[in-house]
């Protein structure tokens, strides 16, 4: 699957994820993950998008997204130039003989042991998607009872900021900001 | 610094604005703002429905290119706003829409009359804002109407709970002061048009050979008619105006060919499909107008200017985008045409010019007319068109009725064609038209209806009766939802499902009558002109005229849904020889 990144930033308004979402329902993009949080602006949210290139396309979706009057900006943020992550916690039906094994993938991958129980670990994996797979796939084999998972979060790699061009959130009486 | 109600607030701010009229209906949680609004300058009409307040801020938008305005109230009152929302969003028709909520405290508890207006709207509007602050009020009303009337216009409904109507706050402008200061960070007014891009394209226009004009309801609302004419006349390019644009072009111009489209001209559907150079100003490629997108114009580079950039390769992708405001796309992309007429450079478009009259004098539009036989609603039109010298302001729904006015009224300027285009909203037209003729009101407003549309929100004529708004509402009364029925025959084996309304019940002339109206009914060819006259005559009473028009006539020609536009119908007034003829087209 082609997947695209975008960080859309937007006013931290209510009803902002609503329309941001509602515009994927209503034009029929598909969304594979969606991540938001605030940023270091307390007026300003960021909201991360993963959407499938190959059903979805995605400079119509850039377009129509940078039309609704609360989103600040709107950048795609490509593989190899972006770091990625999504966090995810595992709980893992593990046998007390196997456990050492497990904890040896869990080292592999990097994942820590949050919590234990006599027959259950939960996992805390924080990764790029592609690893966060491959780690899933492994614990396949020990039975995986409960996962949950953030939808991926990305910044660019390198000195730029997204903030760089983006509208400033200053009214300026009596007119709207074009931006550049 | 004065002290106001949010109510009062908000009337001043509609004041500030420039608002001359607002259409609406009170309830519960709009009452505090009903109270200022009978001591305030802004008109109130008062309508029987809330639908009917919206599409007559439609039809004021569209006929005087000034946002409309209306009010309702919460819950019921504001979701009878939805199909008129709906509606602007689709045909772009720049609108504010304010409505009560109930108060702060009793949201999200389903309270009476509560509805969640703003998440209802928030897929058709343009943008829309739930106001919780008394202070933000006049920032509120002055952004809605910014963001409603720049760039691609649209509906924005602004939502004021009650007690926020009813708190007070300081009026913190000084006198004259307007607007005050906005906070729309991420709204972005239109780019420049790029010049480089304008040159491109004015290039490819001079070296075509079979270029198209694709104009559609963005020329209209920039006002770039002029800048249309130029263009045109200069690059020797004919031009096709859609249902969204009639009256861009005079329809009687040597270089007009007629709307494109399911149910446009032979000349321009084929022009389009036969072109090597398609500029689309203000147009979006709608599927109405392209039939099978990937059998539309197979041989054609586009050039694609638009005001919004995210309709620039939405459906079609262009070999030149022009991004920006369409007036000034226009005007550059003419005088980068003129200089290069000035460097030399020729247009070579006589022959293609050549063939498009043979096709207009080959398979124009064609309906039979028996002079003792039940009326034609094209026959009405032409006369109508003939009557009124193509002068009128013609209001339409949706539907056969809204086909044949657009394709036989001969529109000779722009804003004289109003209708529901995208949305193809019944009952569009008797509010509209009303809308229209407040927008408009020395003018003759003329609104062509189909009896199920009629019916939908004719409630409107009282409202035009008290308010003495003289529309005429020509009703084509075939007794059926005619393009309902037109479908049944062709796609349903004449399997007639729930679409037979009857032609007498209800009683139109009865029923203007009852509205404080003037009723008229026609249903002899010979009648037709004097009617029509009597009916146009100037009163400030509205008219209702029945024409009874024959139940089995179709729109033609016709592409069918789904199908490339090379499968143009032209209809039974054709031999089959003329359209094989028309299928088998050739272009040198």
């Amino acid at each position: 699957m082609s997947t695209h990144t975008l960080s859309v930033l937007v006013e931290n308004k209510p009803g902002v994820l609503s329309h941001v979402a509602g515009l994927f329902s209503r034009r029929a993009f598909n969304i594979s993950s969606l991540a938001v949080g605030p940023t270091h602006d307390e007026r300003v949210s960021r909201i991360t998008i993963v959407v499938d290139g190959a059903t979805t396309p995605v400079e119509q979706v850039k377009n129509q997204l940078d039309k609704l009057v609360r989103v600040l900006k709107v950048v795609e943020l490509h593989d190899g130039t972006a770091v990625e992550r999504e966090l995810a916690l595992i709980k893992v039906q593990v046998d007390p003989a196997l456990r050492g094994q497990l904890l040896e993938v869990a080292g592999v991958f990097g994942a820590s042991v949050v919590d234990m129980s006599p027959t259950t670990l939960v996992l805390e994996a924080v990764s790029s998607p592609a690893k966060l797979d491959a780690l899933l796939a492994m614990l396949e084999a020990y039975g995986t009872c409960e996962l949950v998972r953030t939808g991926r979060i990305a910044l660019a790699r390198g000195a730029g900021v997204i903030t760089d061009d983006a509208p400033s959130l200053t009214a300026v009486p009596g007119r709207t900001q074009s931006a550049a | 610094m004065q002290e106001l109600t949010g109510a009062q607030a908000l009337v001043r701010s509609l004041e500030q604005q420039g608002v001359e009229v607002a259409f609406g209906l009170p309830g519960g949680t709009i009452l505090p703002t009903y109270d200022p609004l009978l001591s305030s300058s802004v008109r109130h009409v008062l309508v029987r429905h809330e639908q009917g307040a919206g599409h007559a801020a439609e039809g004021y938008a569209w006929a005087t290119g000034k946002p409309g305005v209306c009010i309702a109230t919460s819950g019921p009152g504001a979701t009878n706003l939805v199909t008129a929302l709906s509606d602007a969003y689709m045909d772009s028709v720049p609108l504010v829409a304010i409505t009560g909520q109930v108060g702060t405290k009793l949201i999200g508890s389903d309270a009476f009359q509560e509805a969640d207006i703003t998440g209802i709207t928030l897929p058709i509007t343009k943008h829309n804002e739930l106001v919780t602050d008394v202070e933000r009020i006049p920032a509120a009303i002055a952004e809605a109407f910014h963001i409603a009337t720049t760039g691609r216009p649209g509906p924005v409904l602004v939502d004021v709970p009650k007690d926020v109507q009813q708190a007070s706050a300081p009026w913190r402008l000084a006198d004259g002061e307007w607007p005050p200061a906005m906070e729309l960070p991420g709204y972005r007014l239109p780019s420049q048009p790029d010049q480089a891009a304008i040159e491109a394209a004015a290039a490819l226009l001079l070296r075509a050979r079979r270029p198209v004009l694709y104009v559609g309801g963005g020329v209209i609302k920039s006002d770039s008619h002029v800048e249309l004419l130029r263009l045109a006349e200069l690059a020797q390019a004919p031009v096709t105006t859609t249902l969204m644009a009639r009256g861009a072009i005079p329809d009687t111009h040597p270089l007009a060919l007629g709307m494109p489209g399911m149910h446009g001209c032979y000349t321009a559907v084929a022009a389009l499909q036969e072109a090597d150079l398609i500029v689309a100003l203000g147009a979006r490629f709608d599927d109405r107008v392209t039939g099978k997108l990937d059998a539309f114009a197979p041989r054609a580079r586009i050039v694609h200017a638009d005001i919004d950039p995210a309709e620039i390769g939405k459906n079609r992708r262009p070999d030149v985008a022009i991004s920006g405001d369409l007036r000034l796309t226009m005007g550059r992309l003419a005088d980068a045409v003129a200089a290069a007429l000035q460097r030399g450079e020729q247009p070579d478009t006589t022959h293609w010019l050549a063939t498009l009259d043979g096709w207009k004098f080959q398979f124009p539009l064609r309906y039979s007319h028996d002079p003792a036989g039940p009326l034609k609603p094209q026959y009405v039109t032409e006369r109508l068109s003939a009557l009124t010298g193509g002068d009128a302001i013609v209001v339409a729904g949706v539907g056969q009725h809204q086909m044949h006015a657009s394709q036989h009224y001969s529109f000779t300027k722009p804003r004289s064609w109003i209708n529901s285009g995208g949305a193809g909203t019944m009952g569009f037209a008797v509010p509209a038209a009303m809308g229209a003729q407040v927008g408009r009101p020395g003018e003759l407003v003329v609104a062509i209806d189909g009896d199920g549309c009629f019916q939908m929100t004719a409630q409107e004529l009282a409202t035009c009766a008290i308010e003495k708004i003289p529309i005429k509402v020509l009703i084509f009364n075939n007794g059926f939802l005619g393009m309902v029925r037109q479908w049944q025959e062709l796609f349903y084996e004449e399997r007639y499902s729930s679409v037979e309304l009857g032609t007498d019940l209800p009683d139109y002339v009865k029923l203007a009558e009852a509205y404080g109206c003037v009723g008229l009914r026609c249903d002899r060819v010979e009648e037709v002109d004097a009617v029509l006259d009597k009916a146009l005559a100037p009163s400030d009473v509205p008219v209702v005229v029945d024409f009874r028009t024959h139940d089995r006539e179709g729109v033609f020609p016709m592409v069918p849904a789904g199908k490339p536009n090379d499968d143009i119908v032209l209809g039974p007034e054709f031999t089959e020889d003329e359209q094989r003829a028309a299928t088998r087209r050739e272009v040198k």
